[in-house]
């Protein structure tokens, strides 16, 4: 592979189930080091495109190269090079902590002492030592997702792919995933992976595509996207009821644009501290105001319009 | 290279020795930890046991001695031994590669994360094999040291009968594995277990297969475990001769297209 050429590089990708298309002509590279996002609500098709790239659904139609190789007819030597932590925890029920990823090595053909080897220094990465020899099931939710992510580095894989790697997981667990994620990133691993957690994305992710209905709605930085798609500030205004929409239509031209969420309205301004009084001045009194810096949940909102209302 | 374009053309994936033996290794790894596990395979060795003796030495009392083929006799219990040794190692391959692997495959997504290794699906399905027989040669060795010891057979036949067995359970557990991959809830296992009792009262197991209407015998001669008895009959009762090698030809297709099948089901399942 020559330097530059991208990891995974995808052209009018597309999965379909039955007559349903699930990833509708997908365009995206992924590039050695990078950590890469797929962002989307249920459904997108964000762990159908993740699969096909893993080489473990066969794409529908368009043209797919992961390592510079065929996933069709490489599929093997492919996923030697990957490491896949799924959207659902599928350890092995059977077998403890350690086993799993002594027994995980040696899919890849890892010798047994290299195994057993790597296998404690990644329950150590992932702070489960003392619960080597524990069987899966008593494990806490956020212990399985990071004795599954510990699964996917035992092949010290060029690329890892993690799908929803914190979903469930509580603000604590969550923090140390992303901590660990974070070191691996700076060791040079190239990461992808998919969330809805907008935080998630900015904190991690160089880079991501936004995707909705299976196409891609946006790509760029997390800060690229917001300066492209939102405002530099965000005044969020309650006002004690859900009929927000008369409230709304009195805010017209304070901001670039207006949002009405069925809790509250989004008032998007550059400057929230002038956009405040100019409500005030309209005769409006919200009972709760909140200036907050622009994120990729208003991007996500403004290109997907889930849930919402354009003003 | 040639092997990949064999495998490739049969079973539709890449082939090695290195990564179905992991799966058979993931097997032991659970075995071991597993203390129920050991009720099973215990039980499995029992049901002979108790076959052996009920029927043998009862039945056995009444019917008296058995002609051979060749033209010697033999006790019942002698005759009936060997054929429950084939009988046994259908058993305990078929009871792994169907409900195991079914269980595996269905509730506990097992696959799922082993196919995102560089495993494909026929080693998982020869990985998966290779467990079957460990688990099948276990209870055929226990039951062939018994048959050696109670002077059924001689050592050195014995040991001639092993493979023999060997190559039953790898038919029944390549059949198996076919079988789980068309299987889709616990009660299909309903009917392949009277059809697996049928085969094990009607393939010459307890009388000669010639003591039946022609029309059946054909019948039966088309069944694996017909092929099984008669193997190690032959062997362990010293009657040897070339029509064994049918018998061996006939289980090896058996595995062979038993397992392309289910390599080929299991891709088209897994790889969605
Ligand atoms: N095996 C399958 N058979 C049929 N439809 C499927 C299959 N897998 C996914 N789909 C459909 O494809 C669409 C995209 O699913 P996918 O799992 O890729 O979405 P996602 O973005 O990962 O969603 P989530 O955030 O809920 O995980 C969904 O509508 C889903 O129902
Ligand atoms: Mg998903």
């Amino acid at each position: 592979m020559t330097d530059g050429a991208p990891l995974i590089s995808a052209r009018g990708l597309i999965k379909r189930f039955g007559d349903f298309t699930a990833v509708d002509g997908i365009d995206v590279d992924v590039h050695a080091g990078e950590a890469f996002g797929f962002l989307g609500p249920n459904g997108a098709g964000k762990s159908s495109t993740m699969r096909m790239i893993g080489c473990v659904s066969p794409p529908s139609g368009g043209e797919l190269r992961v390592l510079g190789m065929d996933p069709q007819r490489q599929g093997p030597d492919i996923r030697a090079r990957l490491g896949v932590c799924p959207q659902e925890d599928n350890l092995d029920q059977e077998l403890t902590a350690r086993e799993n990823l002594v027994t995980y090595a040696r899919y890849f053909g890892i010798g047994r002492k290299v195994a057993r080897q790597r296998a404690d220094e990644l329950l150590e990465f992932v702070q489960l030592s003392e619960r080597a020899g524990s069987k899966v099931e008593p494990l806490s939710g956020g212990m399985k997702r990071r004795l599954t992510i510990a699964r996917a580095l035992v092949n010290e894989p060029d690329i890892v792919m993690l799908d929803e790697p914190t979903t469930g997981l509580d603000p604590q667990a969550r923090h140390l995933v992303w901590e660990r994620l974070f070191r691996l990133k700076q060791r040079g691993t190239t990461l992808v992976l998919t969330t809805h957690y907008m935080d998630e994305a900015e904190q991690l992710c160089d880079r991501l595509v936004i995707m909705d209905g299976g196409a891609v709605a946006a790509e760029g930085s997390p800060r690229e996207l917001i300066e492209r798609y939102s405002t530099r500030e965000v005044v969020e205004l309650r006002f004690g009821t859900d009929a927000l929409e008369p409230y709304a239509s009195k805010l017209d031209g304070i901001g670039a644009r207006v949002e009405v969420l069925p809790d509250r309205i989004l008032l998007y301004a550059d400057d929230g501290d002038t956009a405040v009084p100019a409500v005030y001045e309209r005769n409006l009194t919200p009972s709760g105001v909140l200036v907050r810096r622009a994120s990729l949940e208003d991007v996500f909102l403004h290109l997907t319009g889930r849930t919402l209302v354009e003003a | 290279m040639v092997t990949t374009l064999v495998t490739r053309a049969v079973a539709g994936d890449e082939l090695r020795a290195r990564r179905a033996g992991a799966v058979t290794g993931r097997n032991v790894t659970a075995f071991r930890a597993g203390g129920a596990y050991w009720w099973l395979v215990i039980s499995g060795m029992a049901e002979p046991l108790l076959y052996l003796f009920a029927i043998g030495w009862g039945v056995g009392a009444l019917v008296g001695d058995m002609p051979l083929p060749d033209g010697r006799t033999v006790s019942y219990l002698t005759f009936l031994a060997p054929a429950l040794l084939a009988a046994a190692a259908m058993n305990g391959a078929v009871a792994e590669s169907t409900m195991n692997f079914f269980a595996k495959m269905k509730f506990a997504k097992l696959y799922d994360s082993v196919l995102n290794t560089p495993v494909t699906p026929v080693e998982i399905a020869f990985g998966e094999l290779g467990w079957a027989m460990m688990r099948g040669s276990m209870y055929s060795g226990a039951f062939l040291v018994l048959m050696a010891v109670m002077g059924v057979t001689t050592p050195a036949l014995a040991l001639v009968a092993f493979p023999a067995a060997l190559l039953v359970g790898f038919a029944f557990g390549a059949i198996g594995l076919a079988l789980a991959t068309v299987m889709r809830t616990w009660q299909d296992f309903d009917y392949m277990g009277v059809v697996q009792f049928a085969l094990f009262l009607f393939s010459g197991t307890f009388v000669p297969v010639s003591s039946y209407p022609v029309a059946m015998q054909v019948i039966v001669q088309l069944t694996p475990l017909y092929h099984g008895v008669e193997l190690v009959r032959g062997i362990t009762l010293d009657m040897l001769s070339w029509s064994l090698a049918w018998n061996v030809l006939y289980l090896v297709v058996v595995t062979l297209a038993g397992l392309a099948f289910a390599a080929r089901r299991m891709r088209k399942l897994l790889r969605k």
